[in-house]
């Protein structure tokens, strides 16, 4: 989600976000009920088609996959030791199925599309207070400032090479106070482009 | 007109402001000053991100304390560090956040969305990720984001700070060519060469302010070479 939209005009692409959410998350849930290896075969080629439908190169569809891979293998192994091996099959299954699933709607959705999505998900949930454009906003600040962090934590890990400290620990207090100023720019930026919070006077701004 | 009377301002123990009564009617002014002359600080003043602790700051005759909304809208404002000012995760959702807040349609957003990215050349980054911009890139989209609510005002915090000299003089040209009236608080000299008004800081007072040439010139006297 953070780089990965894929622009295209397929059928896959025109589907709304809030479809595309809702078949995810009925796909990930249905997954787990189903114990037949031919049908789990079956949804990873069904995904296959789709990504073809979308025009996915499949150089970027493997990349995706290959960023899970040392994560799913982990597992696959744990499953076959003490689960035997048509367990770890159908669990690889299913994680495929699922990883690839989310990386389509990740591919051929823009981020804007799904935060409106959320945002109207959200809505029936106004009367309890909750304050579903907000809530839309913090989800596109996660997904802009996940690079920004760690781009923070390589200059800290970097500085802290300079000065002969290999491996430390102590690099997440460093980064914390990084995030922590980030976080305060960030709110007056916020201010700056209208969406208001409350009004700083005296003492709440460290210069 | 934006009108700064009697304004201090301290920050717990720290007096940062003190006493300053300005009137700003130029189209083009700087600030200067030492590090942690308040010249940051009196920037963030100009378009309600701080309220005075005491005195007063009134833009076209609105209070910043009382119509900080309807400030916000006339003063955009330009971050030293893009980085936290691009709050959308594509160059092209960045720009369309402050218009979705201005209460345009989805079309009239789109319109305008694609004509300041031809405007400011990014077009062809158009779905790229902000991250993966370059630091000059990361600047133009930030100056386009507020420009395109269309300010009256814009206040710029050291625009060319992280900049190499090739973007640096790219911006120094957009800023003098906006349409807008401008207050740029900067390090960078160059960039304020043929301001009518250059305001200059120390300590929190204002120690000159007139012309570009005259106030730069009583700047580096105070700083003689060491």
């Amino acid at each position: 989600m953070l780089s990965l939209h894929h622009d295209a005009r397929t059928p896959v692409h025109a589907l709304p976000a809030g479809v595309k959410l809702l078949v995810l998350f009925a796909v990930g849930t249905t997954l787990f009920f189903v114990t037949s290896m031919t049908v789990l075969g079956a949804a990873v080629v069904g995904v296959g088609l789709c990504y073809a439908l979308a025009r996915i190169p499949w150089r970027t569809a493997g990349r995706q996959l290959l960023t899970v891979l040392p994560f799913a293998v982990s597992i696959l192994a744990l499953q076959w030791l003490f689960s035997g091996w048509e367990t770890a099959v159908l669990v690889g299954q299913r994680i495929v199925v699922l990883v690839m699933l989310a990386n389509l709607v990740t591919l051929t959705t823009r981020t804007t599309a799904m935060i409106a999505a959320i945002e109207t998900a959200l809505r029936p949930l106004k009367p309890l207070g909750i304050r579903p454009e907000r809530v839309g906003l913090v989800v596109a600040m996660t997904i802009r400032f996940i690079p920004v962090i760690k781009e923070q934590a390589d200059q800290v890990r970097a500085a802290q090479r300079a000065r002969g400290v290999e491996r430390s620990t102590a690099f997440l207090a460093p980064l914390l106070v990084k995030t922590l100023r980030l976080a305060d720019g960030l709110g007056e930026a916020l201010d700056a482009r209208g969406v208001d919070g409350p009004r700083r006077t005296e003492g709440t701004r460290p210069l | 007109m934006i009108e700064i009377e009697g304004v201090s301002q301290w920050f717990g123990e720290r007096h940062v402001l003190r006493d300053v009564g300005l009137t700003l009617t130029e189209d083009r002014i700087g600030v200067i000053g030492s590090n942690g002359s308040g010249k940051s600080t009196f920037a963030r003043l100009l378009n309600g991100l701080l309220v005075p602790s005491k005195g007063r700051v009134a833009v076209d005759g609105l209070d910043t304390g009382r119509k900080g909304r309807e400030v916000r809208r006339r003063v955009g404002f330009v971050f030293q560090d893009p980085d936290i000012q691009i709050v959308m995760p594509t160059v092209a959702e960045d720009l369309a956040f402050g218009l979705k807040r201005h209460g345009l349609s989805k079309a009239e957003i789109a319109l305008r969305v694609t004509e300041v990215l031809a405007e400011y050349g990014l077009s062809e980054f158009r779905d790229h990720p902000a991250h993966l911009l370059s630091g000059g890139q990361k600047q133009l989209l930030a100056i386009a984001a507020v420009l395109v609510t269309g300010p009256r005002y814009v206040v710029f915090d050291e625009p060319t700070t992280l900049l190499d000299l090739r973007n640096r003089r790219r911006v120094g040209k957009l800023v003098r060519e906006l349409e807008q009236k401008v207050v740029v608080v900067s390090h960078d000299l160059e960039l304020l060469a043929g301001f009518e008004r250059v305001i200059v800081f120390d300590g929190g007072r204002v120690v000159a302010d007139g012309p570009a040439e005259e106030s730069v010139a009583a700047y580096v006297a105070m700083h003689p070479p060491l």
